[in-house]
């Protein structure tokens, strides 16, 4: 008998093209998503060197940071913005990758459009010049953001060279209460593992209260991953994975389709296989999370109050903590209740899939937005939109006084005209609260679709139990 | 790529915790489509207050650190974003090397493909390293990548490890493109198995 593996150690065996005698591997890229941040350094190194691209057709690209969310009829009015645009429309037609143009209903945000399209799939590697490339983990494919000039190295080679990481499972035992959503899992898992906690690891997060998530809830933790240092997340995959593959635009058809469930079975972690570090929760205990400060890492449950530096016992942490309440503009001590939000934001990579809307929309349904309050709803991609106005998830919404818009990345890192102005607050369902990530002198708080939606209706931030029979 | 070569020169304290790419370079200036130029904007909101004027408080902003070469920062520097932006701007400015005790993965990786030297060492050592950099001025750090040597302002030598490979394309200035374009032979054979083993996979059409 071979020696148990995880299910990192299996897909990276199966990737390996050499291994150098220090370890170093050269790793078979199966998914390549790019977008027009990250990629136009790539492209001009490939024109300067004369290379072509390897794998166009292994390739796809989509504007998702700069486009904005209001009419698009006009175009994009900053005019860097814009520039950013073209050069990528250019070396798409240029370098031959498939591209899902602006106005096409599949553009989104990559992350999102990735799983919408049956492209990820489990046992595959993927690779996006973005941190929230660990979305992907959620199909049990190895997922994780790169540089440029890694997105170049992709681009001629579809190879990377790369040292194994470490092996972490992170078990959620039981089922958490009601309330409790993927977000407040992942939230709850940085809070205690810190945002190193994951460095040089792949983390696969196991036991009852994963698999108990839906695909989007698993989606995510696995978004978050990045959040706690990790490289990667993952999740084994199962019936409910091959359940939301099936039929998808570029999932296996035919006998193709057995043969790939096969494949994906063999998979999961073996009994017995070995990881440098363990972690468990009790989902059972865990209640509706909130970040208070700057850092991910800085997440308590909502019934808390925010925290004074003195009570955490690193000096550099007190220090950190110190700071971060002064840039928040909170006192320790206070009820995390009692803090007034401004701009609520419902979208992004981590929560702007469907599931997500049907929940901010079950607690908004009836309700009216604070006075005050700018809610903003701003869908993943334009099949997450589409599908949410069949259900009537946009009148619902709007009627509580929300704003429906175009998909993309928007307020998560206003790069895009949605952003914070200096001062303001928001209760945002993305993935960072570092200082400025919403506008220079913008405060976020991180929350869950239907704590947001709370947050919205209350103008502060509020306890998503109330709102539930 | 340059060559790395010994050097000495300023190190800067940036003793804070968790200094994510955001804060190194904010997503408004990534809109960039160049490499070149994103120097200044360089930890920008903690360099220039709202009206664009320099924040004195700011440790690169004193007489004594402008144009430092090194930094001796805080734990999980370059956390967050993959945006290679952060280690282009550090680039621009300046900086050669950063020390501390760990960095986010993506970032270390990142800074290595531009050139730069990022070194972990015990916080025992990086709190001696520290305090030298509190010196001003005064607070030369001289690192040698060939002997894996850093000389403090005391004079006083501290060795640290670093990746073979990585250490062999600093010196030499090399990009591993062309390195992994070396081993096509190897890609091909490992496309044409695939194709039998997983006849699933996409093919990518829009």
């Amino acid at each position: 008998m071979s020696k148990p593996r995880t299910l990192f150690d299996k897909i990276w065996d199966n990737h390996v093209v050499r291994t150098e005698d220090d370890g170093t591997a050269l790793i078979y890229i199966d998914l390549h998503l790019t977008h027009e941040v990250t990629s136009p350094q790539a492209f001009a190194g490939l024109r300067a060197a004369g290379r072509k691209l390897r794998r166009p057709d292994r390739t796809i690209a989509v504007a998702d940071h700069n486009v904005p969310t209001t009419d698009r009829s006009k175009g994009i009015e900053d005019p860097e913005s814009k520039l950013q645009v073209e050069t990528l429309e250019s070396n798409v037609k240029e370098f031959g990758v498939p591209y899902i143009p602006v106005d096409d209903i599949r553009q989104g945000i990559v992350h999102i459009i990735g799983p919408e399209q049956g492209l990820t799939q489990p046992g595959m590697t993927v690779v996006c010049g973005d941190s929230h490339t660990s979305t992907h983990g959620a199909f049990g494919a190895l997922a994780f953001g790169i540089g440029t000039s890694e997105v170049e190295h992709v681009f001629a080679t579809q190879s990377l060279v790369q040292k194994p990481a470490k092996n972490m499972r992170i078990t959620v035992k039981g089922i958490p209460p009601k309330g409790t959503t993927g977000k407040d899992l992942i939230l709850a898992i940085i809070g205690k593992i810190g945002t190193a906690g994951g460095t040089g690891h792949v983390i696969e997060y196991a036991g009852e209260a994963i698999k108990n998530l839906s695909m989007e809830g698993r989606m995510t933790v696995c978004n978050m991953s990045i959040e706690a240092g990790a490289r990667a997340g993952l999740i084994a995959p199962d019936e409910k994975t091959f359940e939301y593959l099936k039929g998808k635009p570029y999932a296996p058809k035919g006998g193709q389709w057995e043969q790939a469930v096969s494949y994906w079975s063999s998979l999961p972690s073996d009994e017995g296989a070995s990881y440098d570090k363990e972690i468990e929760l009790d989902a059972t205990t865990i209640e509706p999370y909130v970040t208070w400060g700057t850092s991910p890492q800085d997440a308590l449950p909502i019934t808390a109050m925010v925290p004074k530096p003195e009570e955490f016992d690193d000096e550099g942490r007190q220090a950190g903590v110190a700071r971060s309440l002064e840039y928040m503009g909170l006192t320790g001590g206070m009820p995390i209740t009692d803090i007034k939000v401004d701009t609520v934001f419902i979208g992004s990579c981590t929560n702007g899939r469907l599931e997500d809307f049907r929940a901010a929309a079950e607690i908004a349904k009836g309700q009216k937005v604070a006075s005050g309050v700018r809610a903003l709803a701003v869908p993943g991609s334009g099949l997450v939109k589409e599908a949410a106005e069949a259900e009537g998830l946009d009148k619902i919404l709007m009627e509580a006084g929300f704003e429906w818009r175009e998909p993309g990345c928007s307020m998560c890192l206003a790069m895009n005209a949605d952003k914070l102005r200096s001062g303001e607050r928001s209760a945002s369902t993305s993935n960072r609260n570092f200082e400025g990530r919403q506008g220079p002198g913008g405060r976020t708080h991180l929350v869950s679709p239907a704590m947001a939606a709370a947050a919205a209706i209350k103008g502060h931030l509020a306890d998503v139990r109330e709102f539930l029979k | 790529m340059d060559k790395f070569q010994t050097f000495t020169g300023v190190a800067a304290p940036m003793p804070a915790q968790n200094i994510d790419t955001d804060k190194v370079i904010p997503a408004r200036f990534l809109k960039t489509i160049e490499r070149k130029g994103l120097g200044k904007h360089l930890f920008n909101d903690m360099r220039y207050n709202g009206d664009g004027s320099e924040n004195e408080d700011f440790i690169l902003n004193k007489a004594a650190y402008r144009g430092a070469e090194v930094l001796v920062v805080g734990n999980n520097f370059g956390c967050g974003s993959s945006r290679e932006h952060a280690p282009w701007a550090l680039n621009d400015y300046g900086v050669k090397c950063l020390i501390g005790t760990d960095f986010a993965d993506i970032f270390f990786n990142n800074s290595f493909k531009n050139g730069m030297l990022l070194i972990k060492l015990p916080k025992e050592i990086i709190d001696e390293l520290m305090e030298d950099a509190q010196l001003g001025a005064n607070a030369r750090l001289t690192v040698n990548l060939e002997d894996q040597t850093i000389t403090r302002p005391n004079g006083e030598v501290i060795k640290f490890d670093v990746d073979p490979f990585k250490k062999h394309c600093l010196l030499n200035g090399l990009d591993d493109i062309g390195l992994t374009m070396g081993n096509k032979d190897q890609i091909d054979g490992f496309e044409g198995q695939d194709d039998n083993s997983r006849p699933w996979m996409p093919k990518i059409e829009i």
